[in-house]
């Protein structure tokens, strides 16, 4: 009878355990879903933190060129720490400021990077033909 | 002669065999003094002594000749006695005055010597000067060893850059093979990725440093941008030297320069924000002591943060170099690192000019006149 009960107990605490690991993995997804979503809301989509210098020079960078980017400001989300964790999946160790991970721009849904891919990009003349590709720029 | 025997006899007595000895301590007093006037009080102390010395000899051979030709003699002997001290003291003036200027040429030697040295140790010791001008030994007077590694690095980086300078143009002017220009190009470009390396390790060291452009010769210092050249300054160094350019190559080299010139605005106005919130961060009421701790966490953040553009910006520049070489020719990538080498050089060689000019006051100068 006792050790009925103490495999029962064991299992619950399986379940448990268990379904908590699925909430937090679904949470993620949630997240990234939520991210890959925002995405491909508008052509140009840049994550953002509002207090952020480097942010502020990939506005004015998207600006200059004529493009009206999307700006969802991370801090003024209140899932904006899970979404933050989710972007840090999705670059992985590639970029060079590797303390802040913000700014992040997505271009047509896809994920472009953070400030140096995009310098690269449009120092290799690569990011106008993606712009207009994507229906933020027009001649 | 007479004055040479007497002079020898002379010597003989005080016991100085070396006359030159003698004309080397008088040089020595005049070192002190500078006047003649402390050699001729020696000269005039000794010269009683001589007097009485050469009166011994010439006294006791007169003796026996006598008294009516005394007077005569005594008067010529006289006479003579002076014009033979007369001619000593002209000789003994005459030595000491080759020794004086024997001494003056070798002190020009040395000097010159001594300022080549300082030359040379000032182009080494220039950038850790200015380090310890710029008050990082400051509070805590310790040194940075990341930040004096880095001079260290970047004087030997100049030097290498010098010579790159030279075989490129040696290479051109030649007319070298495709296959040696481009074995100079690539060692060229791999030269300014280890520069890139370099400040990219100075940056984490000390930013305030690298970005104040206290590493930079002074006139470079005049075209700073976080912590180095505008990309677009490059591209208008670069290009006006190249060969005819395709149609294709000017396009190109347009984009190159918008692109360039975009990026560029984007990261100063960045910059401009870190300024303002790095101001607005500091207390402005100095009794207030009980937050400063948070805001120097703030500010501590803001360093972090303006690591994150310098890094860009070198970033930035690294890329208008790649792109730049993957648009032109071997010949014409030669040409340009060679423009771009040739007018760092000159900045460097005006700045170094320039500081010449004002610590040496002959230098004729406008405000002169």
């Amino acid at each position: 009878m006792f050790q009925e009960k103490k495999r029962m107990h064991y299992q619950v605490e399986a379940a448990a355990a268990w379904s908590y690991y699925m909430r937090v993995r679904s949470m993620e997804e949630d997240q990234m879903e939520r991210v890959a979503r925002l995405a491909s809301q508008s052509a140009v989509v840049i994550f953002s933190v509002s207090s952020c210098c480097m942010c502020h020079a990939m506005k004015r960078l998207f600006c200059g060129m004529g493009v009206n980017p999307t700006v969802h400001e991370l801090d003024h989300d209140p899932q904006g720490k899970d979404m933050e964790t989710a972007l840090m999946r999705l670059l992985g160790n590639g970029s060079i400021n590797t303390n802040a991970v913000v700014p992040v721009v997505f271009i047509g849904g896809k994920l472009v990077g953070s400030m140096d891919r995009v310098l690269a990009f449009h120092i290799g003349g690569t990011l106008v033909p993606l712009l207009k590709q994507a229906g933020a720029l027009w001649l | 002669m007479n004055s040479s025997s007497t002079q020898l006899v002379l010597v003989k007595r005080m016991g100085i065999y070396d006359p030159f000895h003698q004309v080397n301590m008088w040089g020595d007093s005049f070192k002190i003094d500078g006047s003649l006037n402390s050699i001729a009080s020696p000269m005039l102390m000794m010269k009683p002594s001589m007097e009485n010395k050469t009166d011994c000899t010439p006294n006791e051979s007169r003796e026996p000749s006598g008294d009516d030709r005394d007077t005569n003699d005594k008067a010529d002997s006289k006479a003579q006695r002076r014009l033979a001290q007369n001619r000593e003291a002209a000789r003994k003036c005459r030595l000491r005055k080759k020794a004086y200027v024997q001494q003056l040429e070798t002190s020009r030697v040395k000097l010159m010597q001594l300022e080549l040295e300082i030359e040379k140790a000032r182009k080494q010791g220039l950038y850790i000067r200015s380090a310890v001008d710029v008050s990082y030994m400051g509070s805590s007077g310790t040194i940075n060893p990341g930040i004096t590694l880095f001079e260290l690095e970047y004087g030997q980086w100049i030097e290498e850059q010098d010579r790159h300078n030279e075989e490129l143009r040696n290479a051109l002017q030649t007319h070298a093979s495709e296959m040696q220009l481009h074995l100079l190009v690539e060692s060229c470009m791999s030269h300014y990725s280890n520069l890139f390396r370099m400040k990219a390790d100075a940056v984490k060291a000390d930013v305030f440093y690298l970005i104040s452009g206290a590493w930079k010769a002074s006139v470079e210092r005049l075209f700073l941008w976080i912590g180095g050249s505008r990309p677009s300054q490059l591209l208008n160094i670069i290009v006006p030297q190249l060969e005819p350019l395709t149609d294709q190559q000017i396009v190109s080299i347009k984009h190159l320069r918008l692109s360039s010139q975009q990026a560029e605005d984007a990261l100063s106005l960045g910059l401009d924000k870190l300024q303002q919130s790095l101001v607005l961060n500091i207390p402005s009421d100095p009794l207030v002591v009980g937050h400063y701790g948070f805001e120097m966490a703030a500010a501590m953040d803001k360093g972090e943060a303006l690591e994150g553009f310098v890094n860009q910006a070198d970033h930035l520049r690294q890329q208008t170099l790649l792109h730049m070489s993957r648009i032109l020719t071997t010949g014409q990538a030669a040409q340009g690192l060679l423009a771009m080498g040739e007018y760092f050089h000159r900045l460097r060689t005006l700045s170094s000019l320039w500081s010449d000019r004002s610590s040496d006051p002959s230098f004729p100068t406008q405000h002169s006149n």
